[in-house]
């Protein structure tokens, strides 16, 4: 690795640093901003003032925003996302199983996703305009069109009430044989397959397509390398950058914004997790949930972006 | 059952059919029902033997039970003095037990305690029954009681139920199994209050709520908040009959689809409050039926009587006539409800005033009332959120109506996350949304007296809260009764709160799943069925 190069990737990190910084003073703000407070939430309908100051000062709710910042702030940096308004119980073990269960459900769709995209991506690029390259690109039209509400409660319809192979819940306590594995995932899983896959294909497709317009594409052609040869030797290496970046965006998606797949099938994942935690103002989850999705976030777009560099030939 | 082809009698008709034999109808009853449902009496004949064969099956022991909620979140709670919705509810009545229960027609029962009774209304000796254990072994005293009943009292703890508690001013332990709450001022009314889903009974000094260590039907084998709990039978308990499954697993499906198709795919034998829609999907399938509940909610159109437009008791007026309950009933609630005559008391309550009749629909007399207020022409804002049940649909009629005779209602839909707590009570004209509660007191204490807590339309009367008080400590019920009707009708003419109508929960459930009953405290048997239905064998 060449001085360049390793100082590009440095200023990668530097810059991912800055943006978690000003991510989570943007956390705290915007949470600290919501309407109503978790003492007269918890409360409900049956809130008196006195019951809520009550708790409120139980809480320590009442503290000025600045004091909980400096307190949330040192609590994440010693590894402490403390305690949980709601029901009192660490946020860490709150948040651990359900995030488990998120990168489960993302791990398996990304193990069918990024193969099935990258193949029919690549693939359609080398015969463009054939009848193969139209089919997949109509499918991806097709399926990036439907909502994925649509397709998972087709699904559901089709293959739980109709067919009664597989169950309309996908309860992950009930995991035990490779059976179960298959019978739990398999609707959630497909259907995000559908989400995400289509667009990896339509990006990769496209810059596929680009680099095999270039001059040395051609002059690869000229001198009489195979099809196969010219887009595996000479395209990839220059359509990855923009290839790893579809698949990073495309799989950042799959941690918090799978919420309508995880309410259809009633998968315990940490995206249902924050949207309750939204609803009792429950701070301290809320803004740990959004810490998650921020780093996971983060590590994927600045992977992607050091595998550019990596890939990139000119830089090698 | 061919016979039953020419006829429109469907499943849900069954199911109220089932229900109203397990009330007690009478055979005369029946058949005025089955008339009314167009069935000729051959067919009658047999729907009334197939619901009483249904009826006369006894119960089997076995199986697991699975039911659906439809709201769950992180802020889950075994802390009966926290707990805040139905699945909470349905987890804590399947560990807890509490004094007194309500039964399926409203009347009070014992349960942990042998006999609640009082001279005068004020001092009130509470007897426990012997030999009821908590899932720890530990025997139930007086102690736990009272340990149980003062927590609400404390704001930390952040009680549900803190107001209605804080008249409990003195407990004594009498001895092991006899104790004495004393009330501020005499009230009737405790031994229904005991049976408040929130005053279960905890074992003494309990801090830590996770076990869920109670003397109820089931011991807590795994809760996770907003994901399940699940329980297994408890072999010990105090109750001869019950519970009849081996172990009941408890969650929520928040979308409604997915909640009735979770159903239909046989992943769970309860579907709870499923919404009319799914109603119709549930109803033509075979293996499925509507468990209808007693009317336990309403949604009503308050206007504050202490701000401009609502200051005019002309406007007041008008707005009573300007709603078609008919027209709300039918196509906002699509007629899962009772027609409602704006006083909070619910049909069926023994104090209920029947003969105060509600409003009738009338746009002319509307108009005029409107046009004495001088508000005609002018843009009114009501504010509407989904928070309140249906309540954008009943804006929208109102709206209509007023369209018509020149009133111009400007519906304004806000989000119902923070309703209650920016619009509600606050707004000007806005809908709130009152669950059940058993006694006329309860619901006049927290809804209409000059310092409710809820006033929601900040109607004030000396002579109301005076009338309150003096029926609160009455232990002549005749006298009682006189007193709440009169102030029924109060309600209904002096107050700004409309209540156009009643609404009636519907659980969907697997037939294979017999002995459900409506309960007044709410859907699923009053969130105790765990306790009391079995599988058929």
């Amino acid at each position: 690795m060449n001085k360049e190069v390793l100082s590009l990737v440095l200023s990668r990190l530097l810059i991912a640093l800055i943006t978690l910084v000003i991510v989570s003073f943007a956390v705290f703000t915007a949470t600290s901003l919501l309407p109503g407070d978790t003492a007269s939430i918890l409360l409900g309908q049956a809130a008196t003032p006195e019951a809520v100051a009550g708790l409120r000062k139980a809480m320590h709710l009442d503290d000025p925003a600045f004091v909980r910042f400096i307190y949330w702030m040192g609590g994440l940096l010693s590894g402490d996302l403390g305690t949980s308004y709601a029901n009192n119980m660490p946020v860490a073990d709150l948040i651990s199983g359900r995030f488990a269960n998120s990168m489960k459900l993302a791990g398996i769709t990304a193990l069918f996703a990024v193969p099935i995209a990258l193949t029919l991506g690549i693939t359609a690029a080398m015969v463009r305009g054939s009848l193969y390259d139209r089919a997949v690109t109509v499918f991806t039209i097709g399926v990036i069109s439907v909502p994925e509400f649509m397709i998972a409660t087709l699904a559901v319809m089709f293959f739980a009430v109709y067919l009664q192979w597989l169950p309309a819940i996908s309860f992950t306590n009930e995991v035990h044989t490779i059976t179960d594995i298959v019978r739990v995932y398999a609707m959630p899983v497909i259907t995000l397959t559908f989400g995400v896959s289509a667009q990896m294909i339509r990006m990769t497709r496209a810059a596929v397509v680009e680099t095999l317009n270039t001059p040395y594409a051609e002059m690869a052609l000229l001198k009489g390398a195979s099809r196969s040869r010219i887009v595996l030797k000479h395209a990839l290496p220059n359509a990855l950058g923009p290839i790893v970046n579809a698949i990073a965006l495309s799989l950042s998606y799959l941690l918090g914004g799978v919420i309508i797949v995880e309410t259809i099938f009633n998968y315990p994942g940490i995206a249902k997790l924050m949207v309750d935690a939204v609803a009792t103002r429950d701070l301290p989850l809320i803004q740990s949930c959004a810490m998650i999705f921020c780093v996971g976030y983060l590590i994927l777009i600045t992977t992607a972006d050091i595998v550019a560099i990596l890939a990139n030939p000119r830089l090698r | 059952m061919t016979d039953l082809k020419t006829t429109n009698w469907n499943r849900a008709d069954d199911a109220v059919v089932e229900s109203a034999i397990r009330r007690g109808a009478t055979r005369r009853e029946l058949l005025q029902m089955l008339l009314a449902g167009g069935v000729a009496m051959s067919a009658g004949g047999v729907i009334v033997g197939r619901a009483t064969k249904a009826i006369a099956a006894t119960p089997v022991s076995g199986g697991h039970l699975k039911a659906a909620g439809f709201t769950s979140s992180t802020a889950d709670t075994l802390d009966p003095a926290k707990a805040s919705n139905s699945t909470d509810y349905s987890r804590c009545s399947a560990v807890y037990n509490r004094l007194s229960n309500l039964d399926k027609s409203g009347a009070v029962e014992m349960e942990l305690a042998e006999s609640i009774e009082s001279t005068d209304g004020k001092v009130w000796t509470v007897k426990l029954r012997k030999g009821v254990t908590f899932h720890d072994g530990k025997q139930l005293t007086s102690a736990d009681v009272i340990f149980s009943l003062k927590r609400h009292l404390d704001p930390k703890v952040g009680s549900k139920v803190n107001a209605i508690a804080k008249q409990m001013t003195g407990f004594k332990a009498v001895d092991d199994l006899t104790l004495e709450i004393t009330l501020a001022d005499a009230n009737a009314d405790l031994p229904t209050i005991l049976a408040l889903q929130h005053f279960m009974i905890v074992a003494d000094g309990t801090a830590d709520f996770s076990k869920g260590n109670g003397t109820g039907p089931f011991v807590l084998e795994n809760f996770e908040p907003g994901v399940r709990s699940l329980m297994r039978r408890n072999d010990h308990y105090w109750k001869s009959k019950g519970p009849f499954v081996d172990s009941f697993e408890f969650f929520a499906i928040s979308d409604d689809s997915s909640r009735v198709n979770a159903l239909l795919s046989g992943d769970v034998h309860v579907a709870a409050a499923i919404n009319p829609r799914s109603e119709r999907l549930v109803e033509g399938r075979p293996g499925f039926v509507l468990s209808k509940s007693s009317a336990n909610s309403y949604t009503n159109l308050n206007l504050r009587l202490d701000t401009t437009p609502g200051q005019n008791s002309d406007f007041v007026a008008g707005m009573k006539h300007l709603v078609n309950r008919e027209q709300i009933l039918r196509a906002a609630l699509r007629g899962r409800g009772e027609i409602g005559n704006d006083q909070p008391i619910f049909p069926g309550n023994p104090y209920r005033n029947d003969d105060l009749k509600p409003k009738p629909y009338d746009p002319e007399k509307a108009k005029f009332y409107f046009n004495k207020a001088g508000v005609l022409g002018q843009s009114i804002p009501v504010i509407a959120s989904e928070a309140a049940n249906s309540a954008i649909d009943m804006a929208m009629i109102v709206q209509a109506a007023g369209a018509e005779i020149g009133m111009k209602l400007d519906v304004q839909r806000v989000p119902s996350d923070g309703y209650w707590d920016k619009y509600w009570l606050k707004a000007p004209i806005h809908f709130g949304n009152i669950n059940y509660r058993p006694t006329p007191d309860i619901l006049f204490s927290l809804l209409y007296a000059s310092g409710a807590p809820w006033n929601e339309s900040h109607y004030k009367s000396d002579k109301f809260d005076k009338m309150l008080i003096e029926a609160r400590g009455s232990l002549d019920q005749e006298k009682r009764k006189a007193i709440y009707n009169e102030m029924q009708v109060m309600i209904a003419d002096e107050a700004g709160t409309i209540i156009p109508a009643y609404l009636t929960g519907i659980d969907a459930i697997t037939d294979k799943l017999k002995g459900m009953e409506t309960n007044p405290l709410g859907g699923m048997m009053g969130y105790r069925m765990a306790e009391h239905v079995w599988f058929e064998s």
